[in-house]
């Protein structure tokens, strides 16, 4: 029965068969202290940064993600899924042109991939991005 | 789900991948890759072959187009690396008796072809090189060393067409690599065709399945960030089916890689590609 | 220092003065995560490049500190100002303490 089943659960399902959709990230509360601990708790602004991220991954393993921050000093990047949630941290530098960086990053699952600047005037900008990471079939 | 549709699906994610162009037309470097071809008149069951690269998402597919984008260009410099240098008893590099890489362009279109009776992939080329010239130690099929070398070799060929030699000689490999493509193994029961030919453009889970064609190898995998060779992903794929693999490097991969090598007659190399 | 680790960047041969360029940069590394079991069921060790710095005659252009979350041979891309000639300096930091650096000159008219 057993086999049976997942034959034709492989060969069958023509569907799109997303993993995890859930709504509430496991580590929320990780994340919300990482955050915390960056900003002082100090109000985020929304809308002068953003970032840019794939709707769906194909493999977690490799995302492509980028930030684009005019006026940022400095960007931290966090995913809410992840056993550790951050990510990275861009320091701009006297010679840096526009504050924006590419990178590459890992997503344990379906989470969203949050930048927090902190702006030339101390204040923090968000911006987020909900990234859903495929599991299973044989690129998984 | 058709491969139309994923296309149109794949378009829609491409805007904000900020691409030059679309997910149908491969370009890398100013020059256009085949991607999409009439199927070589051997094949019987499909009218058209697709790249595996058609197969893959927006933002896999840009780190294709890109030479510094494509991670696995990293290895070809290791690849380049390993040319010159020497090892064995005979102090040789590849480089003491080979002019320039380039002179290889086209090899990797060819392969793998028949040598003295015997099928050769590049893999045993490279080691007939390093045993009996270099009196170094044959390198692991798969391994890191060798994968660089077959993707520096590879990659002077992309662009050119697949164009492995099917009739004369070939002809019994080429004929026992096509009976393994459809013959049913392991618990899942399972032939090459059930994916690759019946079902290539749907979803199997959360991958989209294609044509398994074997032109971009070795690939670079997002899975598991290197660089993966021919044998291996047969390897994979006969795991995922519940089968036990036969041995890379062993006359049964070769064979099924000279037949899968004729399945994409008329794709250009895309050595070193990307994939998921 | 990790084994096969290998540097390559990208940078303009030349820019006017005052251009900005786009700089992409990839180091081979497996970047261990920290998070991983080995067959025997132990943990195995994180092992990352910690930090990543570009600088360009002694200015600095961008400093990232990565955590395991980064991909496996990191990769970034950034834009800078050049505003004479001279030498980019990459440098990467692994946890292990080895230092991976590179440079590249370019011509600024």
């Amino acid at each position: 029965m057993e086999l049976t089943r997942r034959k034709i659960l492989a060969i069958g399902s023509g569907t799109l068969a997303f993993a995890s959709l859930s709504g509430l990230p496991a580590f929320a509360n990780l994340t919300d202290d990482a955050i915390t601990s960056l900003t002082g708790g100090k109000e985020l602004g929304e809308g002068k940064i953003s970032l840019t991220a794939p709707e769906i991954a194909e493999n977690g393993n490799t995302v492509p993600i980028s930030i684009d921050a005019p006026g940022a000093v400095s960007v931290t990047l966090f995913a809410d899924g992840n056993p550790v949630p951050n990510v990275a941290t861009f320091k701009f530098g006297p010679l840096s042109a526009s504050r924006s960086a590419s990178t590459r990053i890992r997503l344990a699952s379906t989470q969203n991939v949050i930048a927090i600047a902190q702006m030339e005037d101390g204040t923090f900008q968000t911006a987020s991005s909900n990234v859903k990471v495929t599991i299973g079939g044989c690129g998984g | 789900m058709n491969l139309k549709l994923w296309i149109a699906l794949a378009a829609g994610t491409l805007s904000t991948a900020a691409l030059a162009q679309d997910s149908n037309t491969l370009v890398i470097d100013g020059e256009t890759l085949v991607t999409e071809t009439a199927a070589p008149a051997h094949m019987e069951n499909l009218d058209t072959i697709y790249s595996g690269w058609r197969f893959r998402s927006g933002e896999t597919q840009a780190l294709e187009v890109d030479d510094f984008d494509n991670p696995a260009f990293v290895f070809v410099d290791q690849g380049l690396d390993l040319w010159e240098e020497v090892d064995g008893s005979a102090g040789k590099a590849c480089a003491s008796c080979h002019e320039g890489v380039e002179d290889f362009a086209g090899l990797r279109a060819k392969l793998p072809r028949v040598q003295d009776g015997k099928l050769a992939s590049m893999e045993d080329l490279v080691n007939s090189c390093r045993t009996e010239r270099m009196g170094a130690e044959p390198w692991k099929w798969s391994g890191g060393q060798m994968t660089a070398m077959t993707a520096l070799i590879g990659l002077q060929s992309r662009g050119m067409p697949v164009e492995v030699k099917i009739d004369g000689e070939a002809a019994p490999f080429w004929e026992k690599g096509k009976e393994l493509y459809y013959t049913r193994v392991g618990q899942l029961d399972m032939s090459c065709s059930n994916c690759h030919e019946n079902n290539y453009g749907v979803m199997i889970r959360a991958d989209h399945l294609s044509q398994g064609q074997i032109n971009g190898f070795p690939t670079y995998r997002l899975k598991n960030a290197k660089l993966n060779s021919v044998h291996g992903r047969f390897k994979g794929c006969m795991k995922n089916i519940r089968a036990q693999p036969f041995k890379e490097g062993g006359e049964e991969f070769k064979a099924l890689e000279l037949y899968l090598a004729s399945r994409g007659q008329g794709l250009s190399v895309e050595t070193p590609s990307v994939r998921n | 220092m990790a084994s096969g680790v290998k540097p390559r960047v990208k940078v303009p041969k030349k820019a006017s003065a005052g251009e900005t360029i786009t700089i992409k940069t990839l180091i081979s590394h497996k970047m261990e995560s920290g998070q991983r079991k080995d067959d025997d069921g132990n943990v195995i060790p994180r092992s990352i490049i910690n930090r990543f710095t570009a600088d360009f005659n002694g200015q600095n252009v961008i400093d990232v500190t990565l955590e395991p979350a980064i991909s496996t041979n990191p990769y970034f891309q950034f834009d800078a100002v050049v505003p004479e000639s001279g030498e980019f300096k990459f440098t990467w930091y692994d946890d292990d303490g080895s230092v991976y650096e590179t440079a590249k000159k370019i011509k600024v008219s």
